[in-house]
């Protein structure tokens, strides 16, 4: 249904409430056996749907590239379920297995959390500070770099390059990320060998 | 991707999922889609229930053949065989559709005099130079005139127009030899023929979805090719229910290719600045080991045109006529995006000596062997898992212990973060033998910042923010962008001119105000630099600069100049954020057939390419039926259910002034803008590093020789022959007789990283297994459910049997064989763990892409007794 459709029949609707309330007051009184009331309790009629006050936030699959539109339901800051969103052409709402579970994706217990460091020759892991393992990044980018460039080919000809350092995907990540690193990476830094997932 | 780029002009599908219900047939090829691509594949079977003929051919039954009209298994590594027998047929019964090839490819073209056809050279073409194993394709290129214009005869008489050349190159595909080398009956070959013919032409369209089913093979990109050129023949490129659709595997790989993150490219398919080098007259040096570093002592020379300069640059990889005449405007938008100031100095020269030079092949899988000889010290993975999902794993997991140091951001802790410390079942990993430093650096979710992905149909689909990412996590936008801060800080008092691209580099996405609700205050504007994607106008018309921030958008790209007074990101996207407040990536109307506002396809939001094509060439559409994109002689300009592809109010019955460049040298019925001619290539004198046209090598590894040439396998590939870890099987070595394939479940991702921590969907599929003829089965004693040994020279695995008649054995040349197939998304890491398929597959490189071939190798199944 798209947007606009959905607003009228939202509106169409509007007027229901006082009517769905008159039917359950004649629902309540025809189910109304003894002092009980059938079949539901007072408790099930009150249950709503968990993202009944969700906010709906529009996101694409993450998966393969047929970019299925989905609807993240998100209240108090928490993610309560990912669905196909019916407004796209894409989808019309349907999801394969792992798009239906993106929501385990994201949140999941196994998700690495904090920086995870391993030293030279060292048998574990240690956690680190965001900002010491930043910092300890650009310093080894700095001094590989600085004993690895290339200015010029023997033969003369200018190449501005650094073949000593790689760098190694990009098709799960956004159009504007992969645009700064190969920024960065390639047009600041020299570093050539800058590849992702259509190699493969 | 050159096989789509070469033989139409753009390296993206040429048509859009939803379309497919509009054709009348639908050939899958290369590709499960049911399977791997099932919410695309929705889109079949809809046309099949409107009354399409679903045609699939594929060494595998899946749900995709269940659901097809037409089921054809085929041998593994035989496409070209397949659908070049379908060219000759087509050619020899006069049975293309004649006004369309005719006006809208170069079938008419001459090619030159000293041209030679692989079946005059025993599979290869002029140009070869057996010592390097790589062509010069001079020869290839199109006779011309004092002016440099094509001579063509339309009446397709001349021995050398590409109609005759065709014809000879294809005449010994005939259905026999389709029987030979494909293991398909005549019978079963034809009927997919008639079924195509049938469906095509004025009245009717057939589109053709391929996947890597042809990609990962070691003549990928001439598979495809051939599939491209079919359609031209048969008339179905920018037409409705036509096309070539591109099935891609992961959100944004069509997005990492036009904003590439690839070696070789520049945004927008400009080519990355070149100084390559070859080994020295008389060096004899293997082809696998293709030029990385200049070799102590060894002597080398410079090859091809210098690059040196920017107007080299232009020179050599631009074009005077097409669309590519506008390549200055492009590259100079690109480095006033990247340089700021700096570009305007000798008009751009001194920032494009900025641009580093590539000498040889930096592509993934040949870096991973300068890795393994430690010659990259230092890595970054992001999102990607080699040591699992890269061909060859186990070579690849050496590799990464050659490291100095290794940064992974990822989700989970995924094979290549953990490889100094575990391996799969028997590989012994001793850490304090690994000196690799890892830094392993918690990334966020799609759902976690926002950005745009490019799906499989060239379209940029903006998302939302849902929430913060947990704990350290952050995007890779924050990561780079804050690393590239670090780093201008690190090189901001250096002297040194080599390091003057770090300071010149413009570099400031600060959001003006932090997030509202977000506990990130440092994380970097997605909307600035989609905006920097897009272009702006770099100076006010009085010559001040504008800052990034506050210069005016670009509306499209055809505003962009080559005077430094704007800058663009990639031209190709430009039109995506064209005024402030208007993101059409994040544009969410879905109305409309081919829903103009829902996301963004580059270019200019065209759905279908090349739909000039669609109309006949005065410009009327080819049939009621088909109508799409069509000339209105009233408003004089061009009109339909698309955005023109093509120069709006140019009219059908343009004739170019001699001398024309640019877009103007096209005639009104030259459909194929990109190309310098306009025409769609069934020819390709130039692009390819693997011939003009495809002509059919067994895989790298086959179970029968070449019945066409002596050339086994194709003569432009690279086999790193002398790589012990890279050994290959010999034709007829019966330690390897089977042929294997391998695909993709639809419940999980690739190696694995984004499905294997997901109980939902290890309970769907939880453990490797392997598909296995009951008559192979019962030649080896494996019992359904038992598990089985795989062995290559590469390595061997262990999968669970799976018996089953999905996979059957082939007759070729009254010879039976056997062929396998294997899912490849496990690895010693996650809730699901198991072998790693990728150990049993080589390192081939297809010659245009460095591509490997997982889709056809050789190996061996044997019951693994005695293990549980």
């Amino acid at each position: 249904m798209s947007s606009r459709k959905r607003e009228e029949a939202e509106e169409a609707t509007a007027a229901l409430p006082l009517l769905v309330k008159t039917l359950q007051e004649v629902a309540d009184e025809a189910l109304e056996i003894g002092s009980k009331r059938q079949p539901f309790s007072a408790e099930s009629r009150q249950k709503r749907p968990r993202i009944r006050d969700a906010h709906v936030v529009h996101s694409v699959c993450p998966y393969c590239a047929v970019g299925c539109g989905l609807n993240v339901y998100v209240k108090d800051g928490q993610v309560l379920d990912i669905e196909g969103n019916p407004d796209s052409p894409i989808n019309h709402g349907t999801l394969c297995p792992k798009g239906a579970a993106t929501f385990q994706y994201t949140v999941n217990p196994s998700r690495l959390t904090r920086v995870l460091y391993r030293a030279p020759y060292s048998d574990h892991w240690e956690e680190k500070s965001l900002d010491w393992a930043m910092e300890q990044i650009a310093l080894r980018v700095k001094q590989t770099r600085d004993a690895t460039f290339v200015e010029r080919l023997p033969d003369g000809r200018e190449v501005n390059h650094t073949l000593a350092i790689a760098s190694l995907g990009g098709a799960t990540l956004d159009v504007e990320e992969n645009y700064l690193m190969k920024k960065l990476f390639t047009g600041a830094l020299g570093i050539v060998s800058i590849e992702n997932q259509a190699r493969i | 991707m050159p096989g789509l780029g070469t033989t139409f002009g753009r390296g993206g599908a040429t048509t859009f999922p939803q379309d497919l219900v509009n054709s009348d047939c639908i050939l899958i090829m290369g590709s499960n889609m049911a399977e791997a691509h099932p919410v695309a594949f929705a889109n079949v079977v809809k046309a099949k229930e409107r009354g399409a003929k679903v045609i699939h051919i594929d060494p595998h039954f899946s749900r995709t053949s269940a659901l097809a009209n037409l089921y054809v298994p085929i041998r593994a590594g035989s496409d070209i065989v397949f659908l070049g027998a379908i060219i000759r047929y087509l050619l020899e019964q006069k049975a293309f559709f004649q006004e369309y090839v005719l006006h809208y490819t170069n079938i008419a073209t001459l090619i030159r005099e000293d041209f030679r056809d692989a079946e005059d050279l025993d599979g290869v073409f002029s140009g070869y130079d057996p010592e390097t194993g790589t062509y010069d394709p001079t020869s290839w290129d199109y006779e011309r005139d004092a002016d440099g214009r094509p001579l063509s005869d339309p009446t397709l008489e001349h021995p050398r127009c590409v109609y005759q050349i065709m014809r000879r190159h294809y005449a010994r595909y005939t259905p026999e030899l389709v029987e030979q080398v494909c293991g398909v009956p005549r019978a079963l070959w034809q009927q997919v023929v008639d079924t195509l013919i049938a469906n095509s032409g004025r009245e009717r369209t057939s589109a053709i979805c391929y996947a890597v089913g042809w990609t990962q093979q070691s003549k990928g990109v001439q598979i495809i090719r051939t599939a491209a050129m079919l359609q031209l023949l048969l008339g179905n490129i920018g037409r409705p229910g036509g096309g070539v659709m591109a099935l891609r595997g992961h959100a944004s790989i069509q997005g990492s290719t036009d904003v590439p993150t690839l070696y070789d490219l520049l945004s927008g398919y400009m080519p990355q600045p070149a100084a390559l080098l070859a080994p020295g007259p008389g060096t004899r040096r293997p082809r696998s080991e293709e030029v990385q570093a200049p070799v102590a002592g060894e002597e080398m020379r410079p090859v091809g045109p210098s690059q040196q300069t920017l107007a080299e640059y232009i020179a050599a990889v631009g074009q005077k006529t097409g669309w590519w005449a506008n390549l200055p405007a492009y590259i100079r938008s690109l480095l006033k995006a990247w340089y700021g100031s700096y570009a305007d100095e000798e008009e751009g020269e001194r920032s494009y000596r900025f641009l580093p030079k590539i000498i040889g092949d930096h592509s993934h899988l040949a870096t991973s062997y300068e890795m393994l000889d430690g010659k990259v010290r230092g890595y970054f993975l992001f999102g990607q898992n080699p040591a699992a999902g890269s061909t060859n794993a186990r070579m690849q997991r050496k590799a990464l212990a050659q490291l100095d140091w290794l940064v992974v951001r990822d989700l989970y802790e995924v094979e290549s973060a953990a490889f100094w410390y575990r391996g799969p079942e028997g590989e012994v990993v001793e850490p304090r033998q690994i000196k690799t430093e890892v830094f392993l650096l918690p990334a966020a979710a799609s759902t976690e910042k926002e950005g745009s992905f490019t799906n499989t149909q060239r379209l940029l689909q903006w998302r939302d923010k849902a929430v913060d990412p947990p704990g350290d996590a952050r995007s890779d936008l924050w990561f780079v962008y804050h690393l590239g801060k670090r780093l201008k800080a690190l090189y901001a008092d250096s002297p040194h001119e080599r390091d003057l691209p770090i300071k010149a580099l413009t570099w400031d996405y600060e959001r003006e105000t932090p997030e509202p609700g977000s506990r990130i205050l440092d994380e970097p504007d997605a909307l600035l630099v989609l905006k920097e994607i897009n272009g702006y106008y770099a100076r006010t018309p009085d010559g001040k600069e504008h800052s990034l921030r506050e210069a005016p958008h670009v509306p499209d790209f055809t505003v962009l100049k080559a005077d430094g007074s704007t800058a663009c990101g990639s031209w190709i996207y430009s039109g995506v954020y064209p005024e402030p407040g208007r993101n059409r990536a994040a544009s969410r109307d879905p109305s409309g057939y081919t829903f103009p506002n829902w996301g963004f396809a580059w270019p200019a939001n065209r759905r279908i390419l090349y739909n000039r094509a669609s109309a006949d060439p005065q410009g009327r559409p080819w049939s009621e039926r088909k109508k799409y994109i069509w000339w209105d002689e009233e408003r004089r300009q061009w009109t339909g259910y698309d955005v023109p592809d093509f120069p709006l109010r140019k009219p059908p019955d343009y004739t170019p002034p001699p001398g024309a460049t640019g877009i103007d040298a096209h005639s009104g019925s030259d459909p194929f803008i990109m190309k310098p001619d306009g025409k769609g290539w069934l020819f390709a004198p130039t692009g390819l590093k693997d011939g003009p046209l495809p002509t059919h090598y067994e895989a790298a590894e086959a179970p029968i020789t070449n019945p066409l040439y002596h050339r086994q396998s194709n003569p432009a590939a690279r086999y790193y022959r002398d790589r012990p870890d890279n050994r290959l099987a010999a034709v007829g070595d019966e330690r390897y007789p089977i042929v294997a394939t391998t695909y993709r479940l639809t419940e999980h991702h690739l190696s694995g990283p984004m499905t294997r921590w997901l109980p939902w969907l290890n309970a769907l599929q939880p453990a490797l297994f392997v598909e296995i003829s009951p008559e192979l089965a019962a030649e080896r004693q494996i019992r359904h459910g038992d598990q089985v040994i795989i062995s290559t020279p590469r390595g061997e695995i262990q999968a669970r049997a799976l018996v089953t008649r999905r996979l059957r054995p082939l007759r070729l040349n009254g010879r039976i064989v056997h062929q396998i197939g294997l899912p490849f998304h496990w690895g010693f890491q996650g809730k699901a763990t198991g072998s790693i398929t990728n150990d049993l597959t080589h390192m081939v490189l297809e010659p245009n892409v460095s591509i490997e071939e997982a889709k056809a190798f050789l190996c061996d199944v044997r019951p693994a007794r005695g293990r549980s």
